[in-house]
């Protein structure tokens, strides 16, 4: 058998790096097990001609499509929303779009002040030293001074404007609505052993440059040489529990695909918010029936994806189409509650640069705007680097029948459940992405667009995997407490998107992140009596 | 995860055929038809995980036509296209995308739109800074962050 290891976690994604980084100062025996690889940036999409056709097949976002071997598939045909995600070292950081707002203050304190929800067992200002410091960590750019946004500090100056920046600002202001440069992990600047970013085009499917940060590249090297142990290419079946009802290690399959058990006096996972219940739900034994930590009976439940509502247009101005970071600018003008719109909450807003010409051509197709035959050139030529999107982040609200379970049938390579996802959109949200819809359509009309097409939600748009294992200071209403050890099991942590307790109206991972970087500093702040 | 699938003679051509109808040769505009022989090559080489619903797409279509595409007259070619494109769902989009996909990567085609041939990486884009004065009216109106308390 194995020697137990002091604390293992599960997944090297973004939290996963977050905590081994923080927790390794404490020199105790880490290992992280992630069921993916190493990336190679050489093989990343934009070192070859081909950089678009990738996105439809090896690089595309849904793991149903890319079907890598590190990957395990989703039953989410219950789902207008199709859940996306990456299995490798970094984990989803690999494969997102670099936005990097952090939920507001506001956000913690939903049902305060809007009466919905539940507000979270800790507040913004409990986060803001672990905003910094995985700003910092992971290198942010932006502009500091939002009037509508927290304050931040990001260490390399905003992304240049370009082309399509100044459009969507004129617009903005024509309509005296709110628009800044976004904060992003993008580095404009040679940091931290990063080269500055050289517009490679879309930053999503791994940036080649390494100018987009992802946890591979930031905090694992740091994590590595500090003494964590990361081993790959081992995927856990479920997590183990003793006579005590204390977890007592994983089982896993190993990179040759055999069983094995790893002993651990600590157990965190960092799996995402369908990664983590499935592996939960997965770890029903006779003493924990319904899956472990799962007393509550909401491990799986209130799912939260942010429903996308996306509208975009073609303007006779050249845009930055392929040759931009695909995001460079938000919008917070309708972040907050205001009754009159008919909904409670509100949305962020990412504009969109622009597409290169596969996606242009295979999009506009599909929407019926690029005909086939004789106008096809013409029209391609009118629509090709033109065009420009807005797409809100419509704020999801936790419903428990919005939920991860086990699939009866379909399982992964290794045999292990797969997890199937029910989720419908709810009424207010509906009523939240019919609003953003129209002050989408109002800002592209006010800058000139034609063609106005319209993805709401966006299918293949589940990136914010949220709410699936919440916090809390009841046992019988949330999974973990408020610095993210389970109710159940007193060494049984989880740091990753699925302790959200609300999702907010922004990306999340910068907001997962200092949840991380907090639960590892509680961790380490109460070592002498972390299990009582 | 390429799948062994081969198209057959018949497959290819209607796949030329089909092709030839999306995107048809202009000389206006100095670019080939996606019924090139370098852009089929390239479609043909590059199927991949595609084949499976291209050939399924390719069956359809040969059903619709109920024979080879190219003999139909145009008006009945037209027609066949249409439904295809309309009913012809998941393999016929996958067919459409395959098309464009190779189509809009062909070193005439990107001369023609005035893209350069060649990967994103190493020599990525120079974007202009912009002028932020426009943001002075965003700091103008300035707005109140929501507080939680």
């Amino acid at each position: 058998m194995k020697d137990p290891v002091d604390v293992l976690i599960i997944g090297a994604g973004a939290s996963g790096a977050a905590v081994a980084w923080s927790l390794a100062e404490t020199k105790m025996h880490i290992l992280c097990l992630e069921q993916g690889g190493w990336m190679n940036p050489a093989e990343y999409p934009s070192t070859g001609r081909d950089w678009e056709a990738k996105f439809y097949g090896e690089w595309s976002s849904s793991p149903n499509v890319r079907g890598r071997p590190e990957d395990y598939p989703i039953n989410d045909d219950n789902s207008p929303i199709k859940v996306v995600n990456y299995n490798a070292v970094g984990g989803s950081t690999v494969m997102y779009t670099a936005h990097w707002p952090r939920l507001h203050p506001s956000d913690f304190k939903v049902k305060t002040l809007d009466g919905v929800a539940d507000d979270w067992p800790i507040d913004y200002d409990a986060l803001t030293p672990f905003f910094e410091e995985n700003d910092r960590m992971m290198g942010t750019s932006g502009l500091s001074g939002d009037p509508l946004s927290p304050l931040t500090h990001p260490p390399m100056p905003q992304q240049p404007m370009g082309l399509s920046g100044a459009i969507i600002g004129k617009a903005m202001n024509e309509r005296g609505w709110h628009w800044w440069p976004s904060d992003t992990t993008v580095a404009t600047m040679d940091y931290e052993g990063r080269a500055r970013c050289i517009n490679l085009g879309h930053c999503t499917p791994a940036c080649a440059q390494g100018a987009k940060s992802s946890t591979d590249i930031t905090y694992w090297p740091h994590a590595v040489r500090a003494g964590v142990e990361l081993r790959t290419h081992c995927r856990v079946r479920e997590i183990t529990t003793d006579e005590n009802g204390m977890a007592s290690g994983v089982v896993y399959y190993d990179k040759d695909g055999v069983e094995q058990f790893q002993p651990a006096h600590v157990v965190i996972i960092a799996c995402n918010g369908v990664g983590t219940p499935r592996l939960l739900l997965n770890s029903a034994s006779g003493r924990f029936p319904n899956g472990l930590a799962n007393s509550s009976g909401l491990v799986g439940k209130n799912l939260m994806f942010h429903p996308y509502a996306q509208i975009y247009g073609f303007v006779k101005e050249p845009t930055d189409s392929n040759r931009a970071p695909p995001t460079c600018l938000w919008s917070k003008e309708w972040y907050d509650t205001d009754l009159s719109r008919g909904f409670v909450r509100g949305y962020g807003v990412q504009f969109v640069r622009g597409a290169g010409p596969v996606f242009e051509a295979v999009v506009s197709e599909q929407k019926g705007i690029l005909p086939w035959g004789e106008d096809h050139h013409r029209v391609f030529r009118k629509l090709n680097g033109h065009r420009l999107g807005f797409s809100a982040i419509c704020e999801d609200l936790p419903e428990e029948h919005n939920q991860v379970t086990l699939d009866p049938v379909l399982k992964d390579s290794h045999g292990i459940p797969a997890p199937k996802i029910d989720y419908t959109i709810s009424e207010n949200s509906r009523k939240m992405m019919e609003h953003a819809l129209a002050r989408g359509r109002e800002f592209l009309e006010t800058a000139g667009a034609t063609d106005i097409c319209v993805n709401s939600p966006i299918p293949w748009g589940g990136w914010h995997l949220l709410g699936t294992a919440r916090m809390g200071t009841d046992p019988s209403r949330s999974v973990v407490n408020e610095w993210g050890r389970s109710h159940d099991v007193k060494n049984l942590f989880i740091v990753d998107g699925s302790i959200f307790v609300t999702s907010g109206g922004v990306n999340p991972t910068s907001t997962i992140q200092a949840l991380a970087l907090y639960i590892a500093d509680q961790m380490k702040q109460r070592l002498a009596n972390l299990f009582d | 995860m390429s799948e062994q699938i081969t198209l057959t003679p018949r497959q290819r051509q209607d796949l030329r055929t089909i092709a030839a109808m999306i995107v048809p040769p202009s000389e206006e505009y100095r670019v080939p038809g996606a019924d090139d022989d370098i852009i089929q090559a390239d479609i043909i080489a590059t199927l991949g995980r595609d084949a499976r619903l291209v050939a399924a797409a390719l069956d359809h279509l040969a059903r619709l036509a109920g024979m080879p595409l190219s003999d139909l007259e145009p008006a009945a070619r037209e027609n066949v296209a249409q439904q295809f494109r309309i009913a012809g769902g998941a393999p016929a989009a996958t067919l459409v995308r395959v098309v464009l996909q190779c189509y809009y990567r062909d070193d005439r085609v990107l001369r023609s739109l005035g893209l350069e041939l060649r990967a994103p990486f190493p020599k990525g884009y120079v974007l202009p800074d912009g002028d932020w004065s426009l943001l002075d009216p965003v700091k103008a109106r300035a707005g109140t962050l929501r507080r939680a308390t």
